[in-house]
């Protein structure tokens, strides 16, 4: 055993690059949710938005139009799955799941010439003077820039969500959807707004994995991470700083159980791995106190 | 189609339909193959679709493969496997080791139909058991790595603690200590075959605690990626060439070529010689491969694993020969001793010198 081995800093600023696709996947989901909409098809925004991230930064060389295409592309499956759980009323869950599984089988397919090429390089935001700071350096201020923007659109949904009218009126379609229309509030509109933006913040989250984090094509490159996501906005009760704490509790046990093995710690390797996701339940289970909101998963028709 | 083909398979057709017989297509032998990841990982699974592509180059119009991927191992693979039996397929390639339970009960229930099951041990009339001796091309990058590591920190990212991973492990650390007696070796079990992103997490955990030359017994290209980001870093090809990062990171790869082993059993089963056994081709039969070594390999570095391919493949050198103690310092092979197929097969332990333990 040699835990000397583990540097501190590397492993934070490695955490906190490792749990960023979670992050961004489940703050999109976050807000899907609070509009009332259960969408199961996370995974498959994530993985379209992962090729869709690649092809664009691949013909284009640039990755920031790689992230643009990402967004887009994730943006447009969503759009799919709003115009028929809210246009045609189809069920959420098994609408939800076809979209997964139509987005792992699409990614596939546009995914075919790509397997093997090597992404563009995405540069760290390298903080001059900060970055050079010990220990907070590292970890804060040399990270790339969709690091930054997970924790910045964190903290934006959440100033949405609690601090704007927008945000109230939002959670009021979450919460009671005939309330919300008879106060003359378009509930269909904003709840398809709310799908497109989960669904662009899926896809961007699916290419931080293609793009930065592997990058390079291969299918099923999300492998689970979409699920994982969805469950964290289940498990952090609703919640924007909740989700953050468990995106990083998540990502930070996987990185730091990897880390002990390197190390050669005496405990065995099935508990190491079965860590992140025991770790994540049991504290975010601990602090619960999260209540769905009221009318997630109905459908709504205006005439009911 | 030309039209005179085109009348003579339509003449033909009638005929066949005159005479009351089964149409072309039912001639066929239909072959399945089910895959544990997609074919578009770059590694394991790509190469056996590649097999099953020798297979229909091969035979042309008398075989008819079908073929499904990301199959997760376990109760599932064995609707699959009905699902393939069903559809007529006479003989079914399962391509992982841990589609073995659901390949005996399938074959179980379709006598008929002949399974092989890859890397696994459980036979039966209608199954057999194919392997490749990674261990012979896991002994040529063993080496090859301890020439090439400055921090002598060599690390492994193993995917499942079965006697196929342990091998390479003992066989990799054993050739590496030879040439170079500081090496110590870092394994982490990342209880996947196939996790991008969970590889480049191992990958780099590695490298930020000083290991400098990755060896990986999972299929993705990740780890070559983490380590090009990285720098100083040298990793090798796995299953398949990976040659996107020669010639540096990748150093030099094992590919597996299961074509001609495909391509024999098919065989068998179109004139009626195929029987169940046991098949583990190495170098010498050409499943195992080392693809190119890159020039960032010193010359006589790469002269000397150029040796050890040479005598593997001729049979004059066996990687697992004696002495040979195990991790508790117990003895394994005496001097000149070599291994047993049987030995290999169940190896559940790590040799001297290695530290950690084998997960259960």
């Amino acid at each position: 055993m040699d835990l000397s081995a583990i540097n501190p800093v590397l492993l934070i600023a490695a955490l906190i690059a490792a749990s960023t696709p979670i992050l961004l996947a489940g703050i999109g989901e976050l807000v899907v949710e609070r509009a009332g909409v259960l969408n199961l098809g996370v995974e498959g925004m994530m993985i379209t938005g992962a090729i869709c991230g690649f092809i664009a930064a691949h013909a284009t060389g640039s990755a920031s139009v790689g992230f643009l295409g990402a967004a887009v592309g994730g943006a447009g499956l969503a759009l799919i799955f709003a115009v028929l759980s809210q246009y045609l009323l189809t069920n959420q869950v098994p609408t939800g799941l076809g979209l997964t599984l139509f987005g792992l089988g699409l990614s596939s397919l546009l995914g075919q010439d790509y397997a093997g090429i090597k992404a563009p390089t995405v540069s760290k935001i390298d903080v001059p003077l900060l970055s050079d700071i010990p220990v907070l350096g590292p970890i804060l201020f040399n990270q790339d820039p969709i690091v930054y923007l997970g924790i910045g659109m964190t903290v934006a949904v959440w100033w949405f969500l609690y601090r704007s009218r927008r945000g109230l009126i939002l959670r009021a379609v979450g919460e009671n959807h005939e309330a919300a229309h008879a106060l003359g509030y378009k509930v269909r509109l904003i709840r398809v707004g709310a799908i497109v933006f989960g669904g662009a913040c899926a896809g961007l989250g699916g290419s931080y994995l293609s793009l930065v984090r592997v990058p390079i094509w291969t299918d099923g490159i999300t492998a689970g991470y979409g699920w994982i996501a969805l469950a964290i906005v289940v498990f952090a009760g609703w919640r924007p700083y909740r989700l953050m704490l468990g995106a990083y509790l998540f990502g930070g046990v996987t990185v730091l159980q990897l880390n002990l093995q390197a190390a050669n710690v005496p405990i065995p390797a099935e508990y190491l791995s079965m860590s992140p996701y025991v770790a994540t339940i049991l504290v975010l289970v601990l602090m619960s106190s999260g209540r769905a909101p009221g009318s997630l998963g109905r459908a709504f028709h205006a005439s009911t | 189609m030309k039209r005179r083909t085109l009348l003579a398979s339509g003449a033909s057709a009638a005929t066949l339909a005159m005479l009351g017989m089964p149409a072309r297509a039912q001639d066929k032998l239909k072959v399945g193959f089910v895959y544990v990841g997609p074919i578009g990982d770059g590694g394991w699974t790509f190469q056996h679709d590649q097999g099953r592509l020798d297979v229909v180059e091969a035979f042309g119009d008398q075989v008819e493969t079908i073929y499904q991927e990301s199959v997760p191992e376990g109760a599932d693979a064995v609707r699959v496997l009905q699902q393939m039996a069903l559809q007529g397929c006479k003989l079914i390639f399962t391509t992982s080791f841990g589609y073995m339970d659901a390949t005996i009960e399938a074959a179980a229930q379709f006598p008929d139909v002949k399974f092989e099951h890859a890397t696994g041990f459980k036979t039966a009339d209608n199954v057999s058991v194919y392997d490749a001796r990674f261990y012979e091309g896991r002994a040529v990058i063993g080496t090859i790595a301890g020439r090439m590591t400055k921090s002598n920190k060599i690390g492994y990212i193993a995917s499942f603690p079965i006697p196929e991973v342990i091998q390479g492990i003992n066989s990799s650390f054993m050739h590496a200590k030879k040439v170079n007696p500081d090496v110590e070796m870092v394994v982490i079990w990342a209880y996947t075959w196939f996790d991008p992103a969970k590889e480049a997490e191992a990958a780099k955990a590695m490298i930020d605690q000083g290991v400098d030359v990755i060896l990986q017994h999972t299929d993705s290209t990740a780890p070559q990626a983490a380590a090009q980001e990285a720098g100083n870093v040298y990793t090798f090809g796995q299953a398949s060439d990976m040659a996107a990062f020669a010639p540096k990171p990748r150093l030099a790869s094992i590919i597996d070529n299961w074509g001609p082993y495909y391509v024999k059993r098919v065989g068998e089963v179109l004139d009626g010689t195929w029987t169940s056994g046991h098949s583990w081709g190495g170098m010498a039969e050409g499943e195992v491969v080392i693809g190119t070594i890159s020039d960032e390999v010193p010359a006589e570095v790469k002269a000397e694993a150029e040796a050890m391919i040479a005598a593997i493949t001729d049979g004059s050198y066996h990687p697992f020969t004696g002495p040979i103690n195990k991790q508790d310092g117990s003895v394994f092979l005496a001097d000149g001793e070599v291994a047993t197929d049987e030995q290999l097969i169940s190896m559940n332990f790590y040799v001297e010198g290695m530290s950690g333990d084998i997960p259960s």
